[in-house]
């Protein structure tokens, strides 16, 4: 995608060699350290948004820094700095390895090139480097399009983003590793009106892509992908108008395909990141090879399914990523791993040691976390509820890792009546127990879909882009938390 | 590198070279230190030095932002012609532009904001006081068995501002904070909760063995925690839900939700939209505050406003672009980030504390909730509707009871601010969003079946 490579990019740009990175290593390893790593960020990002039928915001950002972390035992010692310079990454280093006490200089193994087995976004033009005014052009045409479907449409709100992150990781076992990563995304966000009362839709979707992603037919006569985002938004807000109170209490749940499966990545995906359950911290907490779910689950974290935003040629500390089985039919299989607690915990690494940016260490995070397929038609999933709720969308949802309990908050939800959906309900939040939630799973269809691509997880103040996917479920039971 | 106003104001005058009429230029650097420990033993140590320059130019009605955290000459000189090049492609904004000079700063206040005494410590010093703090809430509570561990936090930032209408400013400010995150067990059941404390200065943290206290208790009272039946009661919120609330009625005065008529409060200025008690104000000039700043994003003074008076809406919270959409002059609560435009924030943005006791609140009720953790994303700032997973103590006939977790509290912000039956006198003023005891009359609370 790019002529030049990070690791050259970086080096030459900040006027770097290699003989240097390692007197560097040389100044971390100086004590007793197990571990340690270079890590080089430069991006850049753009962003425009529109409302009132006219472009508003146009902006363009860079980014860029160095971080020094120095790992011994369960410490962490990490610095850095936004001025690229050899005589800042030394103070870096000498901060980092303030963890760990006094010992000998150690042999710096020679640096040399890993390559990821990955090419998981192959793009020839990153989006922000085509003309802004293209994009422009893109909200605008959003606009329209929300606006003609429902007069009652007043507001229409859209944004797109691009970036493109060049990293360059740098390790004390000798490693060096580089990565390109494109990322864009498009949100429409929809206010209708109608006799005073107002309501709100979005919807959005993006990814590690080509521009044109935003063009391309989708199947089955929707249209474009970005006149889908636009109409979906504005349906929604529809819906919403004539939306009742959402029941309160406990009832029979079924989540449609897609977004929905946020329920895994807060019920069952934090509690099984590695440092939580190492810590023994987590309410999965040895917990591996027990029944966690009913048969039916089968629950994967992966990495590198091509151009999703959740995906990673390498993670943040230059590990290829991988597809990560976390229960399979029920039984839970196994935790999501960064290299400190893969070394601590004595188990293979997973390729989930993730950062939000030069300016935060690594930890055990998502990638794209979905259940897979089972056999069930959505159409008889819903013929068999007689009293419960169709829940579509959902905005964000939260955990508590040590009690287990999760939230997901339903922006697009329907009453199951006698078996048929029948009146949108307002926006209620859902409440459950991670460690018990999915034994509840009682049926599971054959629609797995994944997230149109706009997810964003946050944890211990880092963010960092994420994918989720669900077939249609049913769960037997699960708090709903209406004022009905 | 650092980076001065006669920097910023030479690169406005480039800007203003290359055809720009106006322009404004935002710096924010910083340092930080954090120390973890847990278990007694160090676990994380972050040193960190970050820095981000903001432009923006205008062409008349035409405008564009850039940032960057490459402060090099080469670096600041493309970023400039790019953020020109931007603005001539961008539509024009009629309500886009600069503050009058005649609004900005005359004189800036020095407010007391840095700690000049924090650089003094060492590494040593702050790891003690961190692992002072989780021992004490290890020694409180023999059901403190594990532990998310201790953190003692410093910061400090600078500010630079400048901008072609002649206003330009510096200020630097610090922060100290101490956080304590136990986890107790009792018949195979963790439970997890925290306590910290913030100020401006290091030395006026509460003790560690204080806020290390706080935080066991406020974890083992968790323990034992049980669903209730769906009902619909009276919530009493802690300060620090309290305070929750609050903000998501910042957020539903922010010029920018109320022009896109985002908000449940749109069209509201004046009319009642709380219950007598509630009286709320903003106030950028709060000793010690954590919130307090010398001028707004905009180089606009600083001065205390009345949000709320008894109930009754007094000012929205603008900045100068979302005061000309709404055609209201700026509250001046403009606020600016790295990397992006100026928007609407608070300063210090606190409930006052009314006449009644936490003790007298929570024996007012007979049978509700008294809520200290609220987990989730159900406010649509839009209609109001609130619903949100809750974690708390379940008040039977005027008094604590047991605790209760894995329940929903549900209602519509416009009715729970209008039922705010009772007002503490407890408001904590080192926060920058702060709020004493709340009682609202009455919620839905979402459990098991009906009771």
């Amino acid at each position: 995608m790019q002529t030049i490579n990070p690791e050259d990019f970086f080096l030459t740009k900040y006027d770097l060699s290699p003989s240097q990175l390692t007197s560097v290593m040389g100044r971390v390893l100086g004590k007793k350290i197990d571990y340690a790593d270079l890590y080089f960020e430069y991006s850049t990002s753009e962003s425009i948004s529109l409302e009132e039928g006219a472009v508003k915001k146009v902006s363009k950002n860079i980014s860029q820094g160095a971080g020094v972390r120095a790992v011994a035992a369960e410490k962490t010692g990490y610095a850095y700095s936004d001025d690229i310079s050899l005589e800042n990454l030394l103070v870096s280093a000498k901060t980092a390895r303030y963890i760990a006490k006094e010992g000998d200089d150690r042999q710096v193994p020679a640096i040399k090139t890993d390559s990821s087995p990955h090419d998981l976004y192959p793009v020839e033009t990153v989006p922000i480097d085509l003309p802004v005014e293209e994009k422009m052009r893109l909200l605008e045409s959003v606009d329209q399009i929300a606006r003609a479907v429902d007069p009652r449409i007043k507001k229409v709100m859209a944004s797109y983003a691009s970036e493109v992150k060049r990293v360059f990781i740098v390790n004390s076992k000798g490693g060096m590793t580089h990565d390109t990563l494109p990322l864009m995304r498009l949100n429409v966000t929809c206010i209708a009106e109608d006799g005073g009362r107002r309501e709100v839709g979005s919807f959005g979707g993006g990814g590690r892509h080509e521009f044109r992603f935003f063009f391309e037919m989708l199947p089955g006569a929707i249209g474009r992908r970005f006149e889908h985002y636009a109409k979906e938004a504005a349906r929604q807000a529809i819906i919403n108008l004539s939306a009742i109170d959402s029941p309160a209490g406990p009832m029979e749940v079924v989540l449609g395909p897609g977004w929905p499966g946020i329920l895994l990545h807060e019920a069952i995906g934090h509690g099984l990141e590695a440092d939580f359950n190492r810590k023994g911290t987590s309410a999965f907490s040895g917990r591996l090879g027990e029944r966690v779910a009913s048969t039916l689950c089968t629950v994967i974290d992966d990495g590198t399914i091509p151009g999703r935003r959740g995906s990673l040629n390498c993670d943040d500390e230059g590990v290829p990523t991988s597809r990560t089985v976390l229960i399979e039919n029920g039984i839970l299989k196994g935790y999501l791993f960064d290299r400190q607690n893969a070394a601590l915990m004595k188990m293979p690494l997973t390729g989930n040691g993730r950062r939000e940016s030069y300016a935060h260490s690594p930890m055990p995070r998502m990638t794209n976390t979905f259940m897979l397929a089972g056999n069930a038609l959505p159409s008889e999933i819903i013929r068999s509820v007689r009293r419960g709720l169709y829940a579509v969308s959902f905005g964000g949802g939260q955990v508590d890792i040590t009690s287990g309990k999760f939230v997901f908050s339903a922006n697009e939800a329907y009453l199951i009546e006698d078996g048929k959906i029948t009146s949108p309900v307002k926006g209620a939040t859902l409440i459950g127990n991670g460690p018990d939630i999915l034994t509840k799973v009682t049926m599971v269809g054959n629609d797995l879909a994944l997230d149109p691509g706009v997810g964003t997880c946050g944890k211990e103040g880092q963010s960092v882009p994420v994918g989720v996917g669900l077939p249609t479920i049913k769960i037997s039971e699960i708090t709903v938390g209406g004022t009905a | 590198m650092s980076f001065s106003l006669d920097q910023a104001n030479d690169l406005l005058k480039e800007a203003q070279d290359k055809g720009a009429t106006d322009g404004d230029i935002f710096v924010l650097q910083g340092e930080s230190f954090e120390g973890s420990v847990r278990l007694k033993e160090i676990e994380k140590v972050n040193d960190a030095r970050g820095k981000s320059l903001t432009l923006r130019v205008f062409f008349g009605k035409r405008h564009a932002m850039t940032s960057t955290s490459d402060f090099t000459k080469k670096s600041l000189d493309a970023l400039l012609s790019d953020t020109c090049n931007l603005a001539k492609i961008s539509p024009e904004d009629r309500c886009a532009g600069l503050p009058e000079s005649s609004v900005c700063a005359k004189v800036i206040p020095s407010f007391d904001l840095f700690d000049s005494e924090v650089g003094n410590l060492s590494i040593d010093e702050k790891i003690d006081m961190a692992i002072r703090a989780e021992r004490a809430a290890f020694s409180a509570d023999p059901r403190i068995l594990n532990s998310e561990g201790a953190s003692l936090c410093n910061t400090q930032t600078t500010v630079h501002y400048a901008a072609t209408n002649g206003f330009s400013g510096s200020y630097i400010g610090s922060s100290s904070s101490l956080s304590v995150s136990p986890i107790a067990s009792e018949n195979g059941v963790m439970q997890r909760d925290y306590w910290y404390s913030t100020r401006r200065k290091y030395k006026e943290l509460e003790s560690a063995e204080s806020v290390g206290a706080t935080a066991a208790a406020r974890t083992v009272r968790r323990l034992g925690a049980r669903k209730v039946a769906t009902q619909n009661v009276p919530v009493v919120f802690d300060p620090e839900m309290a305070a929750s609330l609050i903000a998501c009625l910042a957020s539903a005065l922010s010029g920018y939700a109320l022009y896109k008529q985002a908000s449940f409060l749109t069209d509201h200025l004046g009319a009642k939209i709380a219950s007598d008690g509630v009286t709320i104000e903003d106030d950028p000039t709060l000793a010690g505050g954590l919130g307090t700043k010398p001028f707004d994003g905009e180089g606009l003074p600083s001065t205390k406003k009345s949000i709320v008076e008894k109930g009754t809406l007094k000012s929205y919270l603008l900045d100068t672009y979302s005061g000309k959409k709404l055609n209201l002059p700026s509250t001046g609560n403009a606020s600016r980030g790295p990397g992006s435009s100026p928007s609407v924030g608070t300063t210090n943005f606190h409930l006052l504390p009314g006449p009644y006791s936490p003790e007298e609140i929570i024996a007012s009720v007979r049978s509700g909730l008294y809520v200290t953790e609220l987990i989730g994303f159900g406010v649509n700032t839009v209609t109001g509707d609130y619903s949100q997973g809750a974690v708390g103590i379940w008040i039977s006939d005027g008094a604590l009871a047991y605790p209760v977790e894995e329940i929903t509290i549900a209602g519509n912000l416009k009715e729970m601010f209008l039922n705010i039956e009772q007002v503490g006198n407890d408001l904590s003023l080192f926060k920058r969003v702060a709020a004493p005891t709340l009682k609202i009359a009455q919620m839905t609370v979402a459990g098991s079946e009906r009771g």
